[in-house]
């Protein structure tokens, strides 16, 4: 076993092997990556050019070269904000009273079970239950808010986790510091549980959000209208009470809806406009999760345990 | 001296800690304390006096339940599902018991605050770690907020290091110089009582010995109860000790008398390093 010879020959045999796994894995990764890269680069030779600012500007047409991303594009921003508004608070407190609050029994346990399986559960079955309940049975109708509620529920899972996540990396001598000096747990979570956990848990929302503005399937299924040419009526106006809340029920599109349908038209101009329309979606898609990493980063640098 | 004593009387108590030099009146009264996590008893019937504006120190082997009875004094264990007190800890001078169910843990840690183990400051500023204690008690005033906080940094032996910088992260600090800090935030509310949590197992030994220094001139001002590992520490530190085995009192007296007379075969055995 001491004879160099023989060690020599064991360790060109792990080396060996070690290129053999570089290999293997280089290969790997470039099956994903290079699929993506041929679908982005596909995407932008066949839209690129649609990419003006009357593309913006306008609303769909029956016209390929006159129609428009300006509905989609609004009802896309409207939906995000009602998911937003009410994910965010709902999910951020379900983790914090899950992590903070709750006593560890089969019952948190079942929960967080649950929790953790929703996160898995096909958007369009969110798509039902929200066609039953939000259309239906609360007469939100096919609007904007019911699109938003249905994709805020969606998220919610993932909110949760990650503000569960985040709140566990903080250290229990934080928490035992905060408590000895006679904080109570409402003080402990508002002045170093959220503070320190933030990073984490706006990276969850908006990789959350990210994934929501891609849905099509639950947001067709609530019955989004595909052919808007017309925006919802303004949030705010000139004349009194000022603020209007008439665009929540208002119908609306958003972008993968568009896109949708502009891929079933058998017209190539349809196909280059959606092929534009995706473009639009991946570079939002893309900057909300360079913001996701950018503030996870920014929170960490400051904290370090 | 060692070997010439052999009963082994399990619990003793030494009455020595009554007629102290200068009588001081008593800060706490343990009486009779059990405390269980979950089925497993960790403390026994554990019966100490903690005299008021003097350094009591428990020792014992890693295990015997020192931290446990030291959480016991700011309820800290009610943090921790599935935790059971028995007995009393009665505090002066209003005679309350401090684990009575009808005591809210919170009131209690605003009078008794508590030093860990590992330097455990806020991600927050020098400023803003030693002023939480006051800002949970609601006090928004400024003035008052930096009166306290220059005051509790003198008391720590910090403010010279760090006047000129209350606004830089707490991490910034040396390991020393933040548990000095916690030492800081502990004492900005003026506690009655001071738990301190083998406060110096985690710093070297020249912070080691500041903290020492520190707790030598706290007790004309706190009382202080710490818990150490380091049998030097407690002897150089204390004027009470007590000497804890398998969740049980074993010897509890005048540090001096502790070290240099042990009446248990027990106590001895550990001060002496035969186990532990």
């Amino acid at each position: 076993m001491h004879d160099p010879v023989v060690i020599r020959q064991l360790v060109a045999r792990g080396r060996r092997r070690d290129q053999w796994f570089a290999i293997i894995g280089l290969a790997c990764m470039m099956v994903g990556v290079l699929t993506l890269a041929v679908l982005l680069v596909g995407l932008v030779q066949d839209g690129a050019h649609r990419l003006e600012w009357s593309f913006f500007e306008n609303f769909p047409s029956r016209r390929a070269e006159r129609a428009g991303i300006l509905s989609a594009l609004v009802g896309s921003s409207l939906v995000m904000l009602i998911t937003a508004s009410t994910a965010i608070p709902v999910g951020v407190a379900a983790g914090v009273y899950l992590e903070e609050y709750a006593r560890k029994n089969w019952l948190t346990d079942l929960i967080e079970i649950n929790v953790t399986n929703l996160a898995g559960v096909p958007s369009i079955i969110y798509g039902l239950l929200a066609l039953g309940l939000f259309v239906y049975a609360l007469d939100f109708g096919q609007s904007i808010l019911s699109a938003g509620l249905t994709l805020a529920l969606m998220i919610l899972p993932v909110i949760i986790v990650a503000t569960r996540e985040s709140i566990r990396a903080i250290p229990g001598a934080i928490r035992e510091a905060a408590y000895a000096v006679g904080a109570s747990r409402w003080q402990t979570v508002r002045d170093h549980i959220l503070p320190y956990s933030t990073g984490g848990i706006l990276t969850g929302v908006i990789i959350g959000l990210a994934r929501a503005i891609g849905e099509t399937a639950p947001v067709i299924t609530i019955g989004a209208l595909t052919f808007i040419a017309f925006l919802p009526p303004a949030p705010l106006s000139t004349e009194f009470p000022f603020v209007s809340f008439d665009w929540l029920e208002s119908p609306f599109t958003v972008m993968p809806i568009q896109m949708f349908n502009w891929l079933s038209r058998p017209q190539a101009a349809f196909q280059e406009n959606a092929a534009a329309a995706g473009i639009v979606l991946v570079v939002m898609t893309l900057v909300m999760n360079g913001l996701a990493i950018w503030l996870r980063i920014r929170f960490r640098k400051r904290i370090k345990w | 001296m060692v070997g010439n004593m052999s009963n082994d009387s399990g619990l003793r108590i030494a009455t020595r800690g009554g007629d102290a030099p200068t009588a001081a009146p008593s800060k706490a009264e343990v009486r009779s304390l059990d405390f269980w996590y979950g089925a497993s008893q960790a403390l026994k019937n554990v019966s100490m006096r903690i005299d008021a504006c003097r350094v009591t120190a428990l020792i014992g082997p890693s295990g015997c339940g020192k931290s446990t009875f030291l959480r016991c004094f700011n309820r800290m264990h009610d943090l921790t599902a599935g935790t059971r007190y028995g007995g009393d800890i009665r505090f002066f001078p209003d005679d309350v018991n401090i684990l009575d169910k009808n005591i809210d843990p919170i009131e209690v840690r605003m009078r008794i605050g508590m030093v860990f183990q590992k330097p455990n400051p806020f991600p927050k500023s020098i400023f803003e770690n030693v002023a939480y204690g006051l800002r949970v008690r609601g006090e928004r005033n400024r003035a008052v907020l930096m009166t306290a906080v220059e005051q509790a940094l003198r008391d720590a032996s910090l403010w010279d290091e760090v006047k000129d910088r209350l606004n830089d992260m707490a991490f910034n600090l040396s390991g020393g110089q933040q548990q000095r800090l916690c030492i800081a935030r502990a004492l900005a509310t003026g506690p009655e009582l001071l738990l301190f949590d083998e406060p110096t197992s985690a710093l070297d030994p020249n912070a080691t010995a500041n903290i020492e220094d520190l707790i030598h001139r706290l007790r004309d001002k706190v009382t202080i109860l710490i818990v150490t590992h380091n049998m030097q520490q407690a002897a150089r530190v204390s004027d009470y000790t007590a000497f804890m085995y398998l969740g049980e009192l074993i010897e509890f007296g005048e540090t001096d008398a502790v070290f240099t007379r042990p009446t248990s075969k027990r106590t001895e055995d550990y001060i002496t390093g035969r186990y532990g």
